[in-house]
């Protein structure tokens, strides 16, 4: 955003600023075709990709939902109200995310670390309550390997759970950056673009709890 | 975002064409847009939590019949939830357009092979 | 002087910490040059292309190799050169080189060395995620062959490797693990590399360059990485799928527990039929530089080829299941993806039209480029009608998994595809490498791959007709089979032959280039950028980033109208082309992390295969190589880029192997 339009660089002289260059997707680059950022365009096509990724993971649970093996479904030891408190952490760390981007925005650094760290705790409790899901569902004899049905359900939530974790890496990542003084308005960027991951997780689980938890097999 | 200009400048004749070709493709994204204060964000959280409190009302058959509703209903919840996401959050609202064709290819195309796959299948049957 | 600053994407977990001087200490910085090592830190999108082109022409042996072996089991009845088991194996690995090793990775070496040059911009978008989906290619191409040497065999489930037949009950070697992990790693460095040059098409075009001025290769290839994008997901959630059964025990094909075997062949042909087009396209792209160029006209509907490219790769997506016609998919299914494969036919009739009315009326010069694109065309057409001949679902019963379905896809892909490329390598030829491909020995490359083509391929849609079945280890006498079967053997030698004078020619050519003409800018006098800088072309690419003002620019720099409309030339190519003597050119700086990165993963692999320990360390290799980029910055604040000039020059050189060795030793870390 900023960062693009700084100077148009395509046909200025260099400007290596040493102190932050690299780091700083923002600074000094060359205006692009579009006007749009590199990194910022390159997310949303990744994140186009990973639809398909999903929607394979899904279908296939979709698909096996009711194959059991003649043992417990997934869907008959769902716990709906445990479940729905997670899947609310994960709504509400949606609404940090944005807000430690807007706190960046305004230079507000503080402000901005205090609600990347707020993230990134809300992503950590709802993978702790996946944790906590996956051992109460093995507690009841759905296990990875019970049934195409498990294993379906074990893939998709395990999938999504690891681009959670992933998520928080990168925030912690955020976090660090921003104690040591270097997260600012100018590389906001940054921030935004993990924000786009994140809120896409979160949108991938909103798919998945009405989907896979909600609407009851028949 | 924080300090915004369009691709002026400086030193080139180019620009001109360059704008020209931003606006043929993209619908420049006008980088002076105001961006949502903290508060909007705070209200499209809410909405999200009374949808989100809603569907869980559902499980609860006991409550109400949502009979052959409910199944619709779910959905059109989850979609209205992915919406408020996707364009207050992710900002497609107010970014190019771009970047939202980009990932709605991805999504209906996802959803168009799926649901066909599904349907070879008699899922819906 | 202008400068084009990069943004490498940082990856997702590292792209956050803060900025380090020195970081981690394991790597001096590289800072270009000519020895080996700056071939394993380079950026450098020229570079890039060229190692994809290196080894993809490797693989097309190894591949080739393979396809002898095939062809020798079965030029005789009752064939006794390979076993059942390791027949298997053989067809399999054929199938998986030749379309993940050899024409994949050729059509990104020239998307890689060609995309940037013909929108005017200096690198792709992200040069080192550009290095990395090389190596990750590469490790994960080595990663897959090494199952000969170390899981005794390969995979011998066929290409698309159908379930259950993959499982470990009927597949019992690891050959399926390392197909299953192999196309994995494949996939992921695709997936990178189509990011890259979707942003790199949209966003790093030079000033009036719109979409509708790009040359028609580049817009081929961007389709190709919308498919790419968005078709690996798939096979990766299929391949996911196959890896958790045969490694972690799951139900996902097993059908005593249930399961839909289905399934594997919906997810793999959702893949799979774009995937197709990932493979023609390319080529298409190449077809429609190539004869425009030699007719000497502006390619006839320059928008109808575009949009029936995009048309392709969008109808790409709704004919998949006519892979499964005889799944029992019922008649709705069939007849649905029966009409949808129908329809696919007219944008491709579409780009054949426009090719034949390129060159009508045309000043046709039948150069050996010309050759194999007019033969691509020929080719596909035949490879073409026969695809049309499967969408009718009740013949197509009878020719599942018959020869004639072999027959057909060979002249697809072989056809459309291998020729086409084939096209590419003659038609760049001396830009890349400065010097020309001799047209003779070129002239005997042609007509001996087109006659031993034909003679390998043809019959084998007699033998289809015929009843013969593909991947059936021999075949008893007195079917009728010998006789098409021997032929076709022959005509694989030929090949063989042909390929072998292609190797000849590059030796030769190189040999003789000192003492030829150089090509110099423009040899064929052609319509796009990349012909507008030197052969070969300098490291920084332009000297000034060109102005677009018009669809094939760089004809009209050179040809203009007189005042009676008559086309006369206003330039010469030697005078409108661009030195090569930029000064103060700013260029992104090498690193060995995305090599680094990439040596992980293969130990992943063969973690999840053997021991997990392996994993750990692969595991730990790839993560702190992916925080020690991102600690790296983009730019290397010691390299001098202030004064750069082409030290870096990417023709490795035919004339000077002996600079090489010394600046090699000097490069000592």
């Amino acid at each position: 955003m900023s960062a693009e339009t700084a100077t148009a660089g395509s046909v200025t002289t260099s400007t290596v600023d040493a102190d932050n260059h690299g780091e700083d997707h923002g600074h000094a680059s060359h205006a692009t075709s579009t006007g749009l950022s590199n990194t910022k365009l390159a997310m949303w096509v990744f994140l186009g990709s990973e639809c398909l990724l999903f929607g394979g993971l899904i279908s296939t649970y979709l698909l096996y939902s009711t194959r059991g093996n003649g043992r417990t479904l997934p869907a008959d030891v769902f716990d709906i109200p445990f479940t729905s408190v997670s899947s609310f952490v994960l709504l509400m760390s949606s609404l940090t995310m944005v807000l430690a981007l807007s706190a960046v925005n305004r230079g507000e650094a503080e402000a901005g670390r205090a609600w990347l760290l707020a993230t990134a705790l809300l992503g950590a409790v709802f993978l702790g309550g996946q944790v906590y899901e996956f051992t109460a569902f093995v507690r009841e004899g759905v296990g990875f390997t019970t049934s195409p049905a498990s294993s379906a359900f074990f893939t998709l939530t395990g999938f999504h759970g690891v681009h959670v974790a992933i998520g928080i890496v990168m925030l912690m990542s955020l976090f660090i950056r921003s104690v040591n003084g270097n997260l600012n308005q100018r590389n906001s960027e940054t921030v935004e673009i993990v924000g786009l991951y994140w809120h896409f997780v979160d949108i991938v689980w909103i798919f998945i709890f009405t989907v896979i938890y909600l609407i009851p097999v028949n | 975002m924080s300090d915004t200009t369009t691709p002026t400048a400086a030193n080139t004749g180019n620009v001109d064409e360059h704008a020209a070709t931003a606006s043929h493709e993209s619908d420049a994204p006008s980088e002076d847009h105001a961006h949502p204060s903290d508060w909007a964000y705070v209200k499209i959280a809410l909405a999200l939590a009374v949808i989100t409190a809603l569907e869980v009302f559902t499980y609860f058959e006991s409550v109400l019949d949502w009979g052959v509703a409910l199944v619709p209903s779910l959905i059109f919840m989850m979609i209205v939830k992915f919406y408020l996401v996707a364009t207050w959050f992710m900002h497609l609202r107010f970014d190019s357009k771009l970047f939202g064709r980009m990932f709605t290819t991805g999504l209906l195309l996802a959803v168009g092979v799926y649901v066909a796959t599904l349907t070879v299948f008699e899922f819906f049957a | 002087m202008a400068i084009v600053e990069k943004q490498p994407l940082e990856l997702g977990t590292a792209d956050t910490v803060s900025y380090a001087e020195k970081p981690l200490g394991v790597f001096t910085r590289p800072q270009g040059g000519r020895g080996w090592r700056d071939w394993l830190s380079t950026v450098d999108h020229k570079r890039i292309g060229i190692l994809y082109g290196v080894s993809a022409m490797f693989f097309f042996l190894v591949g080739g190799v393979q396809a002898l072996l095939i062809r020798l089991q079965l030029a005789v009845p009752d064939g006794s050169v390979l076993s059942a088991d390791v027949y298997n194996q053989v067809y399999t690995m054929h199938g998986v080189t030749m379309v993940f090793l050899f024409i994949m990775p050729l059509a990104a070496a020239f998307a890689n060395y060609f995309i940037p040059l013909q929108i005017g911009a200096r690198d792709v978008a992200f040069p080192r995620l550009n290095a990395l989906s090389f190596w990750v290619w590469l490790s994960g191409a080595i990663f897959l062959n090494t199952s000969w040497i170390v899981a005794g065999g390969g995979a011998d489930c066929g290409w698309f490797c159908y379930a259950p037949n993959s499982g470990v009950a009927f597949s019992p070697s690891h050959g399926v693990d390392f197909y299953a992990i192999g196309l994995q790693i494949l996939g992921l460095a695709s997936l990178v590399s189509a990011v890259n040059l979707i942003v790199t098409c949209l966003n790093m075009r030079a000033p009036g360059m719109t979409l509708m001025r790009m040359p028609i290769f580049t817009w081929m290839l961007l389709i190709t990485q919308f498919l790419l994008l968005f078709a690996l997901p798939v096979i990766t959630v299929a391949l996911f799928l196959l890896m958790f059964d045969r490694v972690f025990d799951a139900q996902f094909f097993n059908v005593d527990a249930g399961a839909d075997p289905l399934l594997w062949q919906h997810l793999f042909w959702i893949f799979g039929h774009p995937e197709v087009y990932i493979i023609v396209l390319p080529a298409f792209g190449v077809v429609s530089e190539v004869i425009p160029t030699f007719s000497r006209k502006p390619l006839f509907g320059y928008e109808f080829m575009v949009f029936s490219g995009i048309a392709i790769g969008f109808m790409g997506w709704g004919v998949w299941a006519h892979h499964m016609f005889v799944s029992g998919m019922g008649p709705i299914s069939v007849a649905a993806f029966s009409l949808s494969t129908m329809f696919i036919a007219v944008p491709t009739g579409v780009k054949v039209l426009n090719w034949l009315a390129t060159m009508w009326g045309g000043k046709i010069r039948f150069t050996v480029a010309m050759k194999f694109a007019v033969a691509t065309v020929a080719m596909f057409t035949i490879g073409g009608l026969s695809g049309v001949t499967h969408s009718v679902a009740p013949a197509n019963t009878q020719q599942t998994d018959t020869y004639y379905i072999v027959a057909h896809f060979h002249y697809v892909i072989f056809g459309g595809g291998v020729l086409g490329l084939f096209a590419g390598l003659y038609f760049w030829w001396p830009k890349i490498w400065g010097h020309f491909l001799s047209e003779r020995v070129g002239n005997w490359h042609f007509w001996l791959t087109l006659v031993g083509f034909n003679l390998t391929f043809g019959p084998m849609h007699i033998l289809g007709l015929q009843g013969m079945s593909r991947r059936i280890d021999s075949y008893a006498r007195g079917y009728g089979f010998e006789f098409w079967n021997l032929t076709a053997t022959i005509g694989s030698f030929l090949i063989a032959a042909a390929t072998a004078l292609f190797l000849w020619n590059v030796f030769k050519s190189r040999r003789d280039a000192p003492y030829l003409p150089p090509p110099g800018p423009d040899p064929w006098d052609a319509r796009s950028l990349e012909w507008s800088v030197p052969s070969p072309v300098p490291v920084h690419n332009f000297d000034t980033v060109p102005q677009i003002r018009s669809r094939d620019d760089w004809w009209h720099t050179k040809y203009g109208e007189d005042s009676t409309g008559k086309v006369v030339q206003v330039a010469t190519a030697q005078e409108a082309a661009q030195t090569g003597e930029a000064t103060g050119v700013h260029l992104p700086s090498p690193s060995f992390w995305p090599l680094s990165v990439a040596l992980g993963l293969p130990l992943i692999g063969y973690g999840l295969i053997f021991n997990l320990w392996f994993a750990l360390i692969g595991a730990l290799v790839t993560i702190g190589s992916l925080y020690s980029w991102a600690l790296e910055p983009v730019d290397d604040p010691d390299a001098a880029h202030d004064d750069h000039d082409d030290h870096d020059d990417h023709d490795d050189g035919s004339n000077d192997r002996a600079v090489d060795n010394s600046d090699s030793n000097e490069a000592t870390p």
